[in-house]
């Protein structure tokens, strides 16, 4: 598979100034030396906690926010180096989907200019063949043409967020950056709209950087995570070796921390102590030291680079310590009832669209 | 002062088995000129002393108005009591005066919201806002306020109270907020705490200390909490009991290990599928298809019947009640249990 996203170093720092003459007197480190790749037709997930730097990397990509440093490849074109015009034709390639699906809609704008407008600026479509493509786009995510006449306050926040979606692939983008998709809406339509995203993906072969807080969703939705914390990627794996090994205390720490929703599948958890520091002042040596439970006086010091460690990529001295998570206890699967309930349900569901 | 502020409740308290807090079929409305919104319509439970009652739904299914009801906190109008009664130790919330409230709010009853910030005061110290509270319904002077106000930062694990006292809210960051405005609510020795959402705003490891830390001051003082939450996850780790909310009514109500391995209702059902599993690699999953009723909709039936699977004329006529199918797990559903429809 080719890769479409190459990030190496990418790299922002805001100066933050003071006095009179505006001298800067520091620079909150937003995001530093972070490198990924994301390969055609899959996702990377990009989780942490608010103020590790996820959706400043995330607008980074796009150059939504210039980059301070590094260089960001979307299929083999450096980005960070374009003039303006180049970077509007580089920009039909990739688009976003923001967490907040009120405000990322103009709502002076119909849905059909919503979704016209980006189809003229790239010069991909006009006249009829845009109407008609306005029709196909709302029927891909779910809607249906008629609502292409409305405004975004009439509808939900979940048809709401499939709108944004909808906006972001008229320009039959590659590479899709969502930042935090589904934290704004309910369980129900949380789940709505991540199948819809994994369809999509399916169907059109899309990349997805997917930006999230929520480890459950990125555990589903995800081929490989990226862990980060105060602007540093501090582990980064494969799914699935990433919630059956995570080898980073920061990564062990947010696995365990996660409420999980099955009574009495938690048996004491390694708690963190804390709250994270200041990315305007980080930590000496490892930036999560002071809240770590194997710290010693090496991570005060000296700041750990990402190596390989048991098919993960961890930035931590003592990676090979931690201790194996403990097993998900029987207690916390699905109920045999459940189950059984569930496929009444899908039966009675199923019989009555036939 | 009222008598009862500054008696804590018996440290026996956990052991017993007596009622706290019962509201039984508490209806609140809002009328606008669209019509009627029942928000509350008809909601009943009860929580005992020493346990904690999570109050579970989807944005707009009446949990928060349910809260400030209880709390006598909805502003009025448009809102207004359509019928119901809530029994707090023995006394109806709902026929005390508006001064007999606000000594109960803070006092025997403390609250905490989601958002930190709506609730402190943002020029007044920290300190200062808590001695407030423990000079109004305890009666204590300044410099014993003071002392137990540092204590209480303490309890909640703030990082150097002695200090952090005089601090301004803006200087805290959003778990100390929060923190703080528990021990705001925890100040005067409440029996009763109200919880809206309290951990929602936070980081998961921040969140993770705050449930410990509830659940350790439950068990310490023996006050009943009444958790309000969209999250099954916290409701898991946190309740003894759960009531299911949907469209301003209570469609089922359960001990938590019940709830979670024999749901009856369909709603119920539908949630606990469609939230992802962090254990468990799941290809697709589980949606509820179609949406909630509009506000306004005047519905005989059952309210979720438009997305239900086995509804049947029965359903769409008949609202139904709340059943006993095993002893505390109650439904508001028909054709429960589901495995005996064919």
């Amino acid at each position: 598979m080719s890769t479409v996203l190459e990030v190496s170093n990418l790299t922002k720092h805001f100066p933050v100034r003071r006095g009179l003459l505006r001298r800067q007197v520091g620079a909150v480190q937003a995001v530093s030396d972070v490198s990924f790749s994301v390969k055609a037709g899959e996702t990377l997930a990009i989780v942490g906690e608010s103020g590790c730097g996820k959706s400043t990397t995330g607008r980074a990509l796009l150059r939504l926010l210039e980059p301070s440093a590094g260089s960001v490849k979307l299929d083999g074109e450096e980005i960070t180096a374009l003039p303006p015009s180049r970077l509007r034709a580089a920009r039909r390639q990739m688009q976003m989907v923001f967490q907040d699906p009120f405000g990322s809609l103009n709502p002076r704008m119909t849905v059909r200019e919503i979704l016209v407008e980006p189809m003229v600026l790239h010069g991909i479509a006009s006249g009829e063949r845009a109407e008609a493509r306005v029709s196909e786009l709302l029927r891909t995510v779910g809607l249906a043409p008629y609502h292409a006449e409305r405004y975004p306050h009439e509808f939900s926040g979940g048809q709401r967020q499939r709108i944004c979606i909808a906006r972001a692939l008229a320009t039959r983008p590659r590479l899709i950056v969502c930042d935090e998709p589904v934290s704004a809406l309910d369980v129900s339509v949380q789940a709505q709209i991540v199948n819809l995203l994994q369809d999509l993906q399916r169907e059109f072969g899309l990349t997805y950087v997917f930006i999230s807080h929520d480890l459950a969703v990125v555990r589903h939705i995800a081929n490989r995570v990226a862990v980060m914390y105060l602007g540093r990627i501090v582990e980064e794996a494969e799914t699935s070796a990433l919630f059956a090994d995570p080898r980073h205390p920061y990564t062990r720490a947010l696995i365990a921390a996660a409420p999980r929703p099955a009574p009495g599948a938690v048996t004491g958890r390694e708690a963190v102590r804390g709250d994270a520091p200041s990315a305007l002042n980080p930590p000496s040596g490892c930036a999560f030291h002071p809240r770590c439970p194997l710290a010693t006086e090496r991570c005060r010091t000296e700041r750990p680079e990402l190596r390989a460690v048991s098919g993960s990529n961890v930035a931590c001295h003592h990676a090979e310590q931690a201790e194996p998570l403990p097993l998900p206890s029987a207690a916390s699967a699905p109920s045999e009832l459940l189950n059984r309930r569930l496929e009444v349900l899908a039966r009675a569901r199923a019989a009555s669209a036939a | 002062m009222s008598e009862t502020a500054t008696q804590a409740p018996p440290a026996t308290a956990a052991a017993t088995d007596d009622v706290l807090l019962d509201v039984r079929d508490l209806k609140v409305h809002f009328d606008t000129e669209a019509g009627t919104f029942r928000a509350v319509d008809g909601v009943s439970f009860s929580v005992k002393r020493g346990k904690t009652l999570g109050i579970v739904g989807e944005s707009g299914c009446g949990k928060s108005v349910t809260s400030s009801g209880i709390m006598r906190l909805v502003p009025m109008p448009p809102g207004r009591f359509a019928g119901g009664e809530v029994m707090f130790d023995g006394r109806d919330l709902l026929k005390l005066s508006e001064k007999e409230m606000r000594g109960m709010r803070g006092g025997r009853i403390g609250m905490i919201f989601q958002e930190p910030m709506t609730a402190l005061n943002p020029v007044y110290r920290i300190g200062d806002q808590i001695i407030e509270s423990l000079r109004v319904h305890s009666g204590l002077g300044r410099a014993a306020a003071r002392r137990r106000a540092i204590e209480l930062l303490d309890l909640v694990r703030l990082p150097s109270p002695e200090k952090r006292v005089d601090d301004f809210p803006h200087q805290l960051s959003g778990g100390q907020r929060q923190r703080v405005m528990i021990a705001l609510a925890l100040a005067n020795d409440p029996e009763l705490l109200i919880a809206d959402e309290p951990t929602t705003a936070l980081d998961v490891t921040i969140q993770a200390q705050i449930l410990e830390l509830m659940r350790d001051l439950s068990a310490r003082t023996g006050a009943a909490i009444v958790l309000i939450t969209h999250d099954l996850g916290v409701v898991a780790e946190t309740c003894d009991d759960v009531v299911v909310m949907y469209a301003g009514r209570v469609v089922e109500r359960a001990p938590v290990a019940a709830l979670f391995a024999a749901p009856q209702h369909p709603y119920t059902i539908g949630l606990m599928a469609a939230v992802p599993r962090l254990d468990i690699q799941s290809d697709r999953l589980e949606t509820i298809p179609g949406s909630v009723p509009p506000p306004y909709a005047k519905i005989d039936g059952c309210r979720f019947a438009s997305r239900c699977p086995v509804a049947t004329d029965q359903c769409r006529a008949e609202l139904p009640p709340l059943r006993e199918l095993a002893p505390g797990h109650s439904v508001a559903c028909w054709r429960a249990p589901l495995e005996d429809v064919a």
